[in-house]
């Protein structure tokens, strides 16, 4: 099924996670034990029929490209179409675009060759397990211009401020595109857009210097397009800050929520062969997730700790999100902590962050 | 095709019926252990960490899964242009269809394979043995020796001596004689199935042999003792790592259990020779408020409520509430109701164990290993494949 050809556009994104987006961008910041914010996107697109996708980045990048590779995680290391992973290399004197039109004109050849006749764009900060190819059936049984994606959340939470919301009417159709805090229609910043149409906006914007593919392709043309939308159920976390990103991982140890976001479909990452976990006999985990390759000897609570952590015995951690290969030495004491990659923390250190405000080490500190 | 130093053979047509059911449908090489893995990730990582990119896996026994398993080989690492993972299904000829009869009967079957390649030496493996250890060290040991063969040796205790092929050897190793599981053992050099060969001298012996009417087609019994008649150089080279024949549902669970000590003599976690196996993909592991762990290997996936103490579960295994296992081994995706107790017991994939359940010896001084799967326990698999 090519119907949809992919683009990830990270462009717009700020890397607002502190510590956490020092040196990488917001995509690559790991999340659940084992995964990078980019994973569920990419995973999404994947079980979606999507064959080839475009990755549009302009800053800390690397580790994104290591993670990425050829993207054989996700059945993109192809001989025809696959990942596209596009920097920001343009060279075009003539060229006038401006801000993310330059991503778009400077690559029209991915657009061009892509042999599928619709785009499905996206971001990466909303998480959930989003089914492309229904809403991708629901823009066609619409007939319309261009399907944006949203969800609405139970709760206004504090990272919903930002997000764009839509007016919906009852046929489906968006009536309008704004800020408005009281409306709870969170705009996913996902929509699927027949390819010709997206060129052809994306033109008029350079024409006009515009920069921002939403907002003044879509947003500002709100009155002239179609608009459909299309509403996604189940998981829905927005990650545009430290306390959403902390707030939001601790809530997976919840297991309805759990299985929200893991169960429709299964989420891909890059292989890493790590062992089983295993827990000595001074473990003493309860309400945590654990990935492989952990060793514990001591206590885990309320926690989520990622591959290849060691807690040494007498340890305490609660509250708390371990990254990749950690070490906690004897008797430390954590609560309320995010711990980077590859932090070390010695012997009888105790750090202690707050519910709201986590204490975050950055990678590769030793403390 | 560029000539190779070394070409491996991996053995792995075996159906391991001591496994009883754990090889029902499903070759011995692909039976699952230490929570990730299959038995033939050890070969094929010694392979691959070894530098040896060319491997022959001769199956036979209930195939799908193994060559599904095995796929190109890239999990491995094996994956390569010049070279790489083949697997090697017995075929028709115009002379007629026969399978494998024997260890050397499948290395002649295939030796236009090896041919291709012109290797210097061949190296034999089998599929059943957990153990890592470095392929290109027995090589340099093997050419410093200018030995004919060289078979890899573990020393085992007296008792154990009468199940193996035991090697006596003079003081420098030097083999005189080879003992297939002899009732009063000479020395307690058990081989381990690791043979390296000159593939010229191997190609003379397996002509020869194919000529033989009166043959088993056997390497260790037919194979070896001629070239001992006939005063080759053969030579033992000693391994000292941890080494397991996991051919019994008892030695199966020991080599399980021999994983969860603080330090295991079997260290999965070395960065420099690393395990490699299929990625079941799964999130990480949840650990519920009421459940208890230690002493115990859990791979991801796997949802814990109860308590599980000195045991392995492989991915995607859930452990209800008030459940309490055991000194057990629980494979790939057994769903495990509430206040279940197993104890003493491998549970092979996909078994569904009903609330309430007892499973396994209660008493203190029962050593049996209980297998559960579809046929020996009154409790019913789920309707699902494996992945």
């Amino acid at each position: 099924m090519k119907s949809m050809i992919g683009v990830i556009n990270l462009d717009h994104e700020l890397d607002v996670l502190s510590e956490l987006t020092y040196f990488r961008c917001g995509a690559a910041v790991p999340f659940a034990g084992r995964y990078r914010l980019i994973d569920f996107v990419m995973s999404n697109m994947m079980h979606s029929g999507v064959e080839d996708i475009a990755l549009f980045v302009r800053r800390k990048y690397r580790s994104l490209l290591d993670h990425l590779g050829e993207g054989g995680p996700w059945d993109l290391d192809r001989k025809r179409g696959g990942l596209f992973i596009l920097p920001p290399d343009w060279n075009d004197p003539s060229d006038v675009s401006i801000g993310e039109m330059q991503h778009i004109y400077n690559n029209l050849d991915f657009f061009e060759r892509g042999p599928a006749p619709h785009i499905v764009y996206s971001g990466s900060q909303h998480l959930g397990s989003v089914d492309f190819s229904a809403a991708y059936e629901y823009h066609i049984q619409q007939g319309a211009d261009v399907t944006l994606i949203y969800s609405t959340p139970e709760e206004l939470l504090p990272e919903h401020r930002p997000c764009v919301r839509l007016d919906v009417a009852e046929d489906g159709r968006v009536t309008d595109i704004h800020h408005e805090q009281d409306n709870r229609n969170i705009y996913m910043e996902m929509f699927i857009m027949e390819k010709n149409l997206f060129l052809q906006l994306v033109n008029q914007c350079i024409a006009h210097q515009e920069s921002h593919v939403f907002r003044d392709a879509i947003q500002k043309n709100r009155h002239k397009l179609k608009i459909a939308a299309y509403q996604h159920t189940g998981y829905h976390a927005v990650i545009n800050s430290l306390e959403s990103y902390y707030r939001n991982s601790l809530e997976l140890l919840n297991p309805d929520t759990f299985h929200a976001l893991f169960d429709p479909q299964p989420v891909l990452t890059k292989i890493k062969y790590e062992v089983p976990a295993k827990y000595l006999e001074g473990a003493q985990v309860n309400h945590s997730l654990v990935a492989n390759g952990c060793q514990i000897d001591g206590q885990v609570e309320n926690s989520i700790l990622f591959r290849g952590v060691k807690v040494k015995e007498g340890a305490r951690i609660h509250n708390s999100i371990i990254m990749q290969k950690c070490v906690i030495e004897e008797g430390v004491v954590l609560e309320n902590v995010i711990l980077d990659k590859d932090v070390r923390i010695t012997a009888g250190i105790k750090l202690q962050g707050d519910v709201r405000k986590p204490y975050v080490v950055a990678k590769d500190t030793v403390i | 095709m560029k000539r190779k130093e070394m070409v491996a053979m991996l053995l792995a047509g075996g159906q391991g019926k001591r496994l009883k059911s754990l090889t029902r449908n499903l070759a011995k090489p692909a039976v699952y252990f230490g929570g990730t893995y299959r038995i033939i990730d050890f070969p094929l990582s010694n392979c691959a960490n070894s530098g040896i990119d060319t491997v022959g896996v001769l199956t036979q026994y209930e195939p799908l899964v193994l060559h599904s398993y095995i796929g190109v080989g890239s999990d491995w690492d094996l994956d390569r242009k010049n070279g790489g993972v083949f697997v090697l299904p017995p075929y028709e000829r115009e002379d007629g269809t026969t399978w494998y009869r024997g260890t050397a009967d499948a290395i002649f079957r295939n030796l236009k394979f090896i041919e291709q390649y012109n290797p210097e030496h061949v190296l034999i493996l089998s599929g059943d043995h957990i153990y890592k250890m470095n392929y290109d060290r027995m090589l340099q040991y093997h050419k410093e020796k200018n030995a004919d063969c060289t078979i890899s040796v573990v020393n085992v205790s007296m008792e154990e001596a009468t199940r193996f092929g035991i090697l006596n050897t003079e003081d420098d190793l030097r083999i005189y004689e080879f003992e297939e599981k002899p009732a009063q053992p000479k020395s307690t050099l058990a081989s381990m199935g690791v043979y390296i060969f000159r593939w010229e001298m191997l190609r003379e012996y397996l002509l020869m042999n194919v000529r033989n009417p009166d043959t088993t087609h056997d390497f260790g019994k037919d194979i070896i003792p001629l070239m001992l008649e006939e005063n080759r150089t053969l030579y033992a080279y000693p391994f000292e790592g941890y080494w397991k024949d996991v051919g019994t549902v008892q030695s199966l669970w020991e080599g399980n259990m021999d994983l969860l000590s603080e330090h295991p003599k079997l260290d999965l976690n070395d960065p420099d020779w690393r395990i490699y196996t299929r990625n079941p993909n799964q999130p990480a592991q949840y650990i519920a408020p009421l459940a208890k762990v230690s002493n115990c290997m859990i791979n991801e996936g796997c949802r814990v409520y109860g308590e599980v103490r000195q045991s392995v579960l492989f991915y995607g295994v859930e452990v209800g509430e008030g459940s309490v296992i055991t000194d057990s081994v629980i494979m790939p995706k057994v769903k495990i109701g509430r206040n279940v107790t197993i104890h003493r017991a491998i549970v092979t994939e996909n078994m569904v164990i009903p609330d309430g359940s007892v499973i396994g010896p209660q008493g203190e001084d029962d050593s049996e290993i209980r297998l559960i799967s579809e046929e020996e326990a009154d409790v019913s698999p789920e309707a699902t494949g494996s992945h």
